[in-house]
């Protein structure tokens, strides 16, 4: 068959199959589907506005996070530590941290601004979740203390393990 | 006194040895005889057998001689963390998992949602974005096919340095099989529109931590699925309910429950759970990213640890196969801690993507044996041998919490120990 005509019976194929779909999706403006969308992505995308420092970091995680993760990040027996880590050398059980996993700083605002705190859920601001990322990021040596986090900055920040990672199936991608 | 092929070692019989009757295979060189069966008691009334029953409900449950038939759960009381409800294998047989039998695994609770507040939207890099309800996705074209959900974490505690002696459940429980029935993805995404610079999407549910994975666009045009039910009834809450992503063949976590939104993006989000806890450490310090693929694996159940032999002579040994990558080809038994193999019996029917029944005739002598099965796929993949498993993915330093993580995607062989007294124990070999 050649190009041309392989293009046009796949071509009939896809309109043949949009006629067959029931339709029954009702339509939504993209800008409507805000509320829900909090998908951040590696590059920055979907960051949204404001900024955080570490100081007011420090603030926002001793009044919100530390009855779990501990004062200044350090653990308790409620929730993981956020600051430190043992080489990943050290074998395959070895607890993954921020400092010694974790491959991009965008996962850290995404996952605290979607799950944290794990009983209020997305009541914290824009500007305390980029304070709060500013706070561990410092607390685990990976930015200086008067860095600001924010839309620009944050996807910059360069995590210690961003190349420790293989891609188990390419193929399948 | 009929005879059976001998195919292995310690009284592995051929796996057609009852299938077609027994005495079609007598014709073997080395034969067992299967001694005949002690005499029975005169045969009495029991008295359900002289009165009327007891009155029917609208849902029926077990038995009440059943009721330690169920899963054990990592966090009864529902303190502030995760939680596991592991499905007991060692109890079940065929190849569909009760619903109500089957694994869960919630990270933030199991959620209330009420079906007809519920919306799906498919947006992101698409030509209109769109939302869809229960309702109307109950109007759409159907599809039902059977298929494994497995958590990647699954069986994690083969990862012990030193066998934990624990249940196939304990071991294997975040595994089980149903038949799935949805709608199939890619007609909403057709429906949607797929920008073609477009190459993943993001699939998040509705819990409270609106758990996303990263999932290529690839796996969503090919086999995925917006699940609706599950063995014909509507899904468990802990399985999704109302509406699911299933993932044939896909690592559990990307089976996102709760479904509420779909984003089409032209990169992976590199969300906690697919960039932090579903990556695993490799000896060394590397880490694998992107393990979507649950491989070959097989493991019996019957007998296994829990069980006990009462005296030699026949019985089964059974267990289930499943691959991510299609469907299983072989499944080999073991009788003497790998020395020698026979080929077990494939319960049809065998399909893709979903739970094998295994099967193979065995006499017990009353000897010390070690049971192991191995698996093969149809794309050629084999289940690893213990000690070429540990030596690339690697092992603890000492024994975990059985219901801890220590690694991730174990795949390798599991082995249970008889002794002279038909106790079973864990061990590897």
């Amino acid at each position: 068959m050649s190009t041309l005509r392989l293009a046009v019976a796949l071509a009939l194929a896809s309109s043949a199959a949009l006629a067959q779909s029931p339709g029954l999706g009702t339509r939504i403006s993209e800008a409507d589907t805000a509320a829900w969308d909090i998908s951040i992505l590696p590059d920055g995308t979907g960051l949204p506005a404001g900024s955080g420092t570490v100081a007011q970091g420090a603030h926002i995680f001793a009044a919100k996070c530390a009855m779990c993760h501990g004062e200044g990040g350090k653990g308790s027996p409620a929730g993981n530590a956020l600051v430190g880590g043992a080489p990943l050398a050290s074998g395959i059980e070895t607890t993954k941290t921020i400092a010694n996993f974790w491959g991009y700083p965008t996962t850290l605002f995404d996952f605290i601004r979607r799950a944290m705190p794990f009983q209020q859920p997305r009541t914290l601001s824009d500007n305390e979740v980029y304070a709060l990322a500013a706070y561990l990021f410092a607390q685990n040596k990976i930015i200086g203390e008067n860095e600001v986090m924010n839309a620009k900055t944050l996807p910059q920040v360069k995590m210690p393990n961003r190349d420790g990672f293989i891609i188990r199936f390419p193929d399948r991608i | 006194m009929d005879k059976f092929e001998v195919v292995a070692g310690n009284g592995l019989l051929h796996r057609r040895a009852f299938l077609r009757g027994g005495s079609a295979f007598a014709a073997a060189v080395t034969g067992y005889a299967l001694a005949r069966s002690a005499t029975a008691a005169p045969l009495a009334d029991a008295p359900w057998s002289r009165e009327m029953g007891a009155a029917m409900p609208p849902v029926q449950a077990p038995s009440r001689f059943e009721k330690h038939v169920v899963r054990t759960l990592s966090n009864p009381n529902n303190e502030l963390r995760n939680s596991h409800a592991r499905t007991p294998h060692q109890m079940l047989q065929g190849t569909i998992t009760p619903a109500s039998l089957h694994f869960t695994i919630n990270h933030s609770g199991v959620p209330d949602i009420d079906p007809a507040q519920h919306k799906l939207a498919i947006h992101g890099m698409v030509r209109q974005p769109l939302v869809f309800t229960a309702e109307s996705l109950s109007r759409y074209p159907m599809v039902s096919r059977m298929g494994f959900v497995e958590c990647g974490g699954n069986s994690a505690p083969m990862f012990s340095n030193e066998p934990i002696q624990a249940t196939a459940q304990a071991l294997h429980g975040l595994v089980s099989s149903s038949e799935w029935t949805g709608v199939p993805l890619a007609v909403l995404l057709d429906e949607a529109g797929v920008d073609p610079k477009a190459k993943w999407f993001v699939a998040e549910g509705a819990d409270s931590l609106a758990l996303s994975r990263s999932i290529p666009l690839k796996k969503g045009l090919d086999d995925a699925m917006v699940a609706l039910y599950q063995n014909g009834e509507r899904l468990m809450p802990g399985n999704g309910y109302p509406m699911r992503l299933l993932l044939p063949g896909y690592e559990g976590n990307m089976n996102v429950k709760f479904l509420r939104r779909i984003k089409l993006v032209d990169q992976p989000a590199m969300s906690y759970y697919e960039s932090r806890t579903y990556s695993q450490i490799l000896p060394g310090g590397k880490a694998y990213r992107f393990y979507f693929v649950q491989e070959v694996k097989s493991f019996i159940t019957h007998p296994s640890f829990g069980h006990a032999l009462r005296g030699q002579g026949y019985y089964e040994i059974s267990g289930v196969a499943y691959s991510g990558n299609g469907r299983i080809a072989k499944v080999l038994v073991s009788a003497d801690g790998g020395k020698s193999w026979g080929e077990a019996a494939l319960q049809e029917p065998v399909l893709p993507k979903a739970f094998t029944r295994f099967r193979m005739p065995w006499r017990w002598d009353g000897r010390p044996v070690v049971l192991q099965s191995r698996a093969w796929d149809e794309a050629g993949n084999v289940q690893p041998l213990r000690a070429e498993f540990v030596a690339q993915r690697g092992e603890t330093k000492k024994p975990p919490n059985p219901l801890a993580f220590p690694n991730q995607h174990y795949n390798s062989l599991t082995s249970w120990a008889v002794d002279g007294n038909g106790e079973i124990k864990h061990v590897y070999a």
